[in-house]
């Protein structure tokens, strides 16, 4: 790809991404210092529709509905980004180790891998949580290591064709050790794949955590979560639909945000893949 | 350098790639090492540049028993012998810049202390092969397949070294750059004093570089000797067959 | 520039134009011209950017979809430039087939060899059932390679790369095109193997008097198989004619820097050593 770079625009997708991305960002932001409501005051009418006071109304517990989402929204970046960290970093090792054991080795680690990935990540996350109690940290362990299955099996792949190239060997014949090898050469012709994957994942593992909270796997209460208000208004959805759908529209925000980051990024670091439609 | 009955065997392979290879390699002069693929000159070479180990007989440097295992050992050699590699867009790292490409050799041996130093051996290198000193600062991609296997030379030169070891150098190039990379080549043998093993299928170009020529089939040696002579009369079916191959052009008429 | 434009002109490009489309437009082919007659043996030579690789792309249509084509290529009637994708299928095949570099690129990794061969077989020329495995058998033979089951059930990465590219021939022949593409066929295979193949296409060109487009970049290469020669350079022609009469009175500049460069390394084979100053540039 050519690195002689006359500035490029940056393609759509990725302005677009960024800029839904900063919304959610933004509204988590201010929850950490600003909350028209605690979240534990009910002294809203019940089921009331939007007005000044209460922006979006209340829910059925009396509770402003703008501070619940607002917190929900933080809730579920932080899992959102926890996980796809811990995917990375436990994915990242075990694709590495993979792409540098002994054959049988490897093509264990291969079919094993394969076949956590057949599940969907509810399902593992579900299994991880039952293990331990719900709580934000099981939460955010169980997607994240449900989710490094992907990103240890494309490691392993990347790896593996970085491996092959001859400037491995040409840097092994300089006399550069192992470590070195995978640190100046092999993650620098990674990252680029990687990091649009990450992206992809961290919406997945956003609507994962929204799945567990719905279930009551997720974070407990009080800890406010899009999940679980999507749950509690599911009753009244008819009456008072937007309990429901103020969390519903934060979830389509940012993972639609996500997806389009990553659409994005993969555009802008390998162009002639966009332009060969 | 030298082998000395090596034989070399692939893990859960049937037969040896190399089978009891012996020959001598005395400084200043060039070896060329012609054969088809699957004849095992691959492996000599990862052997000579103690990528694999022999796994029976032993290489030789300056009379010494080779151990690739040994990391002293290897870093003491790999100062003397580098190679240079077929393909000018996979043996340079795309990410990285010329000059830091060139200087790895220089970095990873320990060969100077201090950035300004490292920077001057890659600058000095990249100019005995014909490049700009601002070269250094660009990527691969903005260069030639040409420019770009000169680039791998000038990273084999930075340390210095006795011995090039050449895997198929120039095959991946036009018959023009050909010959520019085999010029350079033959003028670091003459300034330099360089030992040059070539490894090819080509014999045109191991012949404009080498006064002796190895002929390797099936991992066994089956004819060896001066180049000239092996062309004009070779003893082995083998390698009348490889120099009868050899697309020549039709005489000029005067 | 000259264009042989008989009556029998199997192929006539006329001032083809070839660009990139997009951000960036880079001019790959400029006014190029020229006539394949109907079982004449062309060769097109120069360097790597010369354009010589998509020229003949441009006569198959097969051009990357990001590319602007001007001009005019006339294929045994079919006109190929702007040709909407289904005036262009049945060409292919029936009046052009095309062989490339990389058989492993060319071949489905994942279809067994044999089902490869009768695919084009079956498409064609509508055998089925016991006649197909006949053609099939009789395609390998044809390209000297054995029809055992061994082969027909080989995948093509269990192959040599002679015998894949020996494959990639059978396939283009089974349609019988009246135009056989050769692009540098022989420069990712060993030498003694590249001799075999070269032969082999020689030779069945001349069986089936089939015209024959080979495009390299060796000229070493060119003058076993191409009567006559076409020499590109930065996406132009600068110099066509009889193939001995372009490598033993070479014209332009350029054409005698090839051929120079050419002999050099021919000589150093007689004389151990390149000799000479370098190439006159």
């Amino acid at each position: 790809m050519s690195t002689a770079r006359p500035r490029r625009r940056l393609p759509a997708t990725l302005v677009l991404g960024i800029v839904l991305l900063s919304l959610a960002a933004g509204l988590a932001l201010l929850s950490l210092v600003w909350l028209p409501f605690e979240l534990s005051d009910t002294s809203g009418g019940r089921l009331e529709g939007p007005s000044a006071r209460h922006l979006l109304g209340t829910d059925t517990f009396g509770r402003d509905l703008f501070s619940w989402t607002m917190v929900g929204t933080r809730i579920a970046l932080l899992i959102g980004a926890g996980a796809a960290t811990i995917a990375l970093v436990l994915g990242l090792a075990v694709g590495l180790l993979a792409a540098f054991a002994p054959g049988w080795l490897d093509d264990a680690t291969s079919s094993f891998l394969d076949v956590l990935i057949a599940f969907p990540t509810l399902l593992l996350a579900m299994l991880v949580v039952a293990v331990r109690s719900p709580s934000t940290t099981s939460a955010l362990l169980s997607i994240g290591i449900a989710s490094s299955a992907v990103v240890a099996r494309l490691s392993r792949i990347l790896a593996k064709r970085v491996l092959n190239e001859q400037f491995v060997t040409a840097a092994r014949t300089s006399g550069t050790s192992w470590p070195r090898i995978v640190l100046v050469h092999l993650l620098p012709n990674m990252w680029q794949t990687l990091v649009v994957n990450i992206a992809l994942l961290f919406g997945i593992a956003v609507i994962t955590e929204a799945g567990l909270s719905y279930l009551g796997l997720g974070v407990p209460p009080p800890n406010a979560s899009l999940g679980r208000l999507l749950q509690e208004a599911q009753a009244t959805v008819l009456s008072a639909p937007l309990g429901a759908i103020a969390p519903g529209v934060v979830i389509v925000v940012i993972v639609l945000g996500a997806n389009m980051l990553a659409d994005g990024l993969r555009a802008h670091f390998d162009p002639a893949l966009a332009r060969n439609r | 350098m030298a082998f000395d009955h090596v034989s070399f065997r692939y893990p859960r392979a049937r037969a040896n790639a190399l089978d009891d290879v012996s020959f001598q390699l005395a400084a200043g002069t060039s070896l060329g090492i012609v054969g088809e693929s699957g004849s095992g000159k691959t492996t000599i070479l990862q052997i000579l540049l103690g990528l694999r180990a022999a796994t029976a007989g032993t290489m030789l440097f300056d009379g010494t028993p080779l151990d690739p295992r040994s990391r002293r050992q290897m870093r003491a050699v790999r100062r003397r012998v580098q190679p240079v590699f077929q393909d000018p867009y996979s043996s340079l790292d795309p990410r990285q810049r010329v000059g830091r490409i060139v200087a790895e050799p220089v970095i990873s041996l320990g060969l100077e202390r201090g950035r300004a130093q490292v920077e001057e051996r890659a600058r000095a290198a990249l100019s005995d092969v014909g490049l700009d000193a601002d070269a250094g600062d660009r990527y691969p991609a903005e260069f030639s397949g040409g420019q770009r296997q000169r680039i791998a030379i000038a990273r084999a030169l930075v340390t210095g070294p006795e011995v090039l070891v050449a895997d198929e150098p120039v095959s991946a190039l036009d018959v023009a750059t050909r010959i520019e990379v085999l010029e350079l080549l033959r003028r670091l043998q003459a300034t330099r004093g360089l030992t040059v093993v070539m490894v090819s299928h080509d014999i045109s170009a191991v012949a404009a570089l080498c006064p002796e020529t190895l002929v390797l089939k099936d991992g066994h040696v089956v004819e060896h000797g001066p180049t000239l002579e092996l062309v004009r009369e070779p003893r082995e079916a083998y390698t009348r067959r490889l120099i009868d191959a050899i697309p020549r052009l039709p005489s000029e008429v005067t | 520039m000259s264009a042989l434009v008989t009556a029998e002109a199997l192929v006539t490009v006329a001032d083809l134009g070839i660009a990139t489309r997009g951000d960036a437009v880079v001019q790959l082919v400029r006014g190029v011209s020229f006539a394949v007659a109907e079982g004449e043996r062309l060769g097109v030579v120069g360097e790597s950017g010369s354009g010589k690789t998509i020229t003949a792309l441009a006569i198959t249509g097969l051009l990357p979809g990001a590319m602007t084509v001007t001009g005019s290529i006339d294929l045994a009637g079919t006109q190929v430039v702007g040709a909407p994708e289904g005036r262009l299928r049945p060409v292919r095949g029936r009046d052009v087939a095309m062989v490339f570099q990389e058989p492993l690129t060319a071949l489905d990794p994942l279809m067994r060899v044999g089902r490869q061969v009768a695919e084009p077989l079956r498409r064609h020329r509508h055998l089925r059932g016991a006649a197909l495995d006949g053609a099939v058998r009789a395609a390998l033979e044809e390209v000297a390679l054995p029809s055992d089951e061994r082969i027909l059930r080989a995948f093509p990465h269990e192959l040599s790369g002679g015998q894949r590219q020996r494959i990639a021939l059978a396939m283009a022949l089974a349609c019988n095109p009246r135009l056989l593409i050769a692009d540098e066929p022989t420069t990712a295979l060993d030498v003694t193997v590249q001799a075999e193949i070269l032969d082999l296409v020689a030779r069945v060109v001349a069986e089936r008097r089939m015209a024959l487009l080979f495009v390299t970049h060796d000229i070493g290469v060119i003058v076993r198989v191409a009567t006559r020669l076409i020499v590109m350079r930065g996406g132009e022609i600068v110099e066509e004619g009889p193939a001995d009469e372009v490598i033993r009175h070479p014209r332009h500049p350029y054409t005698r820097t090839l051929v120079d460069g050419a002999r050099l390394l021919d000589r150093a084979l007689d004389r151990g050593h390149l000799g000479g100053g370098g190439i006159s540039s």
